[in-house]
């Protein structure tokens, strides 16, 4: 894509984010009308006294649609990475098992009580289920799309299983194992916000401060090294920063899935492959897609239930995966 | 121009317990233009591969410029010496300046782009290698011989001194192929130090100065065009009679293949 094609779609999306989070503000199980939500923020602004409606808009909507775009962004920005690395369209932290093995790592700190902070556990399950996958994925002899998304898929059917052990052990009820399993922002806000920002922004710094080199992987790691990228160092620093990218968004929603995987894919058929364009440009894309996710899921049901967003992202995405793979396919 | 540019001593390289190259020395000066001939299998591209610092000796060692490469960081080993490979694909989307800009890289800071000089240098390089026109194809619309220019003017917009060819015209037609020796040739005497690895006897012998013959993984001659490629030579090294006669018009020598009897 061109310049100008490039910035006028850079100024859309940006313009896009505080529009989705401001209209998202106006869904919710609570009825509010229009009116009062913009009282609400008005107060707010003011630093009024707390009213009913500023706590409702405040902490309960605005917390929890921050969130979401936070978590779309993070696991898009880790897809698009994991698929220019391994060079497979079909990779995503979900696809991978990653996500799975950061719920694990969460939900085990959780049931054993380690004074530990979730996303930190997430993390060191994330970095486990990674090294499985791509050790899998060698057995089968080589790092194939096909091989690399068998290992994700053995790893993450595994530990979802390792998961509802862990709950049932601790007496959980079985909404907090699909809470893990099939990802949910119900009742979570800025409190989880402020637990995923260390994790986030030093993973997302990282991924793109590497950007240019993993484009250079592109050509395969022979070329790039003899450009002079120093390839083991900037692999491990980009599994590192797209591992803490999914442990951040994991430890706040549990596994969200396909998010990363369509996303850096769409933003790669209609931007072009540069990686710094691709990330940014997902990060955006990501957040909105999982934030208008979330206000279907909590809105879709009648009489205020609430559908697991990652039960909508799986039924979206799903059919998407197939598209990919049929046109690799044929490629 | 003068001084060693490439020194390798006592080298053995390869991939497991069976080394590909064994206990190999030579040494390539400045300004020189070397061709690496040898059958299939002798080594000439694990020699390249040694070369560029891609796959680390098992033994000995490889001096650039007078520093053992293992001790460059890989942004220095890259200002030193770029390499073009045997084989490139084409990357879906990604525009053929962009491929040629990674050349420079080895001259990027961490956090800055890639600056005005740079894409300077890279049309530059593009102009050089008659691919200028090219410059906002994807490079996975062009043909052998467009994407050949492309991956060639990456090599030369590293600025190196140094530049290592991996049968770079095994896939280019005759007139390409040639394309390609002039530029070498161009470059060679503005200073620039070759080293091809030739799967075309007659196009080494009418171009490269200097002939490395290896075979087995052995180096097993080495020396001016005109006194090592000659019929016996030949005829050892590639196990078949060839027989030499000198170019018609400049009296470089030529191969010619003979019919077994």
């Amino acid at each position: 894509m061109d310049g100008p094609r490039r910035t006028r779609a850079w100024l859309l999306l940006a313009a896009a984010v505080p529009l989705s989070v401001y209209a998202a503000l106006f869904f919710g199980s609570y009825p509010l009308p229009a009116d009062a939500i913009h009282e609400a923020l008005a107060a707010w602004l003011r630093g009024a006294a707390e009213t009913q409606d500023l706590v409702i808009v405040r902490d309960i909507r605005l917390g929890r649609v921050l969130l979401s775009f936070l978590t779309g962004a993070a696991l898009a920005v880790s897809g698009g990475v994991f698929q220019g690395l391994l060079r497979n369209p079909l990779a995503d932290p979900f696809t991978l098992g990653i996500s799975s093995g950061a719920a694990c790592g969460a939900a085990l700190a959780l049931g054993l009580g380690w004074a530990l902070p979730l996303p930190l556990a997430a993390l060191a399950g994330a970095f486990a289920a990674m090294a499985l996958v791509l050790a899998l994925s060698r057995l089968a002899g080589d790092f194939s799309r096909e091989s690399l998304v068998l290992g994700g898929i053995v790893v993450s059917t595994f530990l979802g299983a390792a998961i509802a052990l862990i709950k049932s052990l601790n007496e959980e009820s079985v909404s907090a194992i699909v809470f893990w399993i099939m990802g949910s922002f119900q009742g979570r806000g800025f409190e989880h916000v402020r637990l995923m920002l260390p994790y986030l922004l030093p993973g997302a710094a990282i991924v793109l401060a590497l950007a240019r080199e993993l484009d250079i992987l592109a050509l395969g790691t022979e070329q790039a090294a003899q450009v002079g990228v120093a390839v083991g160092r900037v692999r491990i620093g980009l599994l590192i920063g797209a591992g803490m990218l999914t442990a951040a968004a994991v430890s706040v929603s549990g596994i969200i899935g396909f998010v990363g995987l369509v996303v850096p894919h769409l933003v790669r058929m209609l931007m072009g492959p540069s990686s710094r364009a691709l990330l940014l440009f997902s990060a955006l894309g990501g957040g909105i897609l999982l934030l208008w996710s979330d206000v279907l899921a909590r809105t879709i049901l009648a009489h205020g239930a609430e559908l697991p967003v990652g039960v909508l992202t799986a039924l979206f995405g799903g059919p998407f995966f197939c598209l990919i793979m049929a046109r690799g396919r044929r490629a | 121009m003068s001084g060693a540019m490439i020194e390798i001593s006592g080298l053995t390289a390869g991939y497991g317990s069976r080394p590909v190259l064994r206990d190999v020395d030579l040494t390539v000066n400045a300004g020189e233009f070397t061709g690496i001939l040898g059958p299939n299998g002798s080594g000439k591209t694990t020699l390249i591969r040694a070369l560029s610092g891609v796959l680390p000796p098992q033994a000995g060692s490889i001096r650039i410029a007078g520093d053992d490469i293992r001790a460059l960081p890989p942004k220095a080993r890259a200002r030193r010496c770029a390499t073009v490979p045997q084989k490139t694909q084409g990357l879906p989307g990604m525009r053929a300046l962009d491929l040629v800009l990674m050349g420079r890289y080895p001259y990027a800071t961490l956090l800055g782009g890639y600056g005005r000089a740079d894409l300077e240098r890279a049309r530059a390089a593009m102009n050089e290698t008659r691919c200028l026109h090219l410059q906002d194809r994807a490079t996975d619309t062009l043909s052998g011989g467009e994407l050949q220019r492309v991956v060639m003017a990456k090599a030369l917009a590293q600025d190196t001194r140094l530049l290592l060819l991996d049968e770079a015209a095994s896939n280019l037609d005759v007139a390409r192929a040639m394309d390609l020796y002039e530029l070498l040739r161009a470059r060679n005497a503005g200073g620039l130090t070759v080293l091809t690895v030739a799967h075309d006897l007659n196009l080494a012998a009418l171009y490269c100065q200097r002939l490395v013959f290896l075979k087995n993984g052995a180096l097993v001659a080495d020396g001016p065009t005109r006194d090592v490629f000659t019929a016996q030579t030949l005829s050892e090294i590639y196990d078949t009679t060839l027989f030499v006669a000198p170019h018609p018009l400049n009296g470089a020598p030529q191969a010619h293949l003979v019919p077994r009897p």
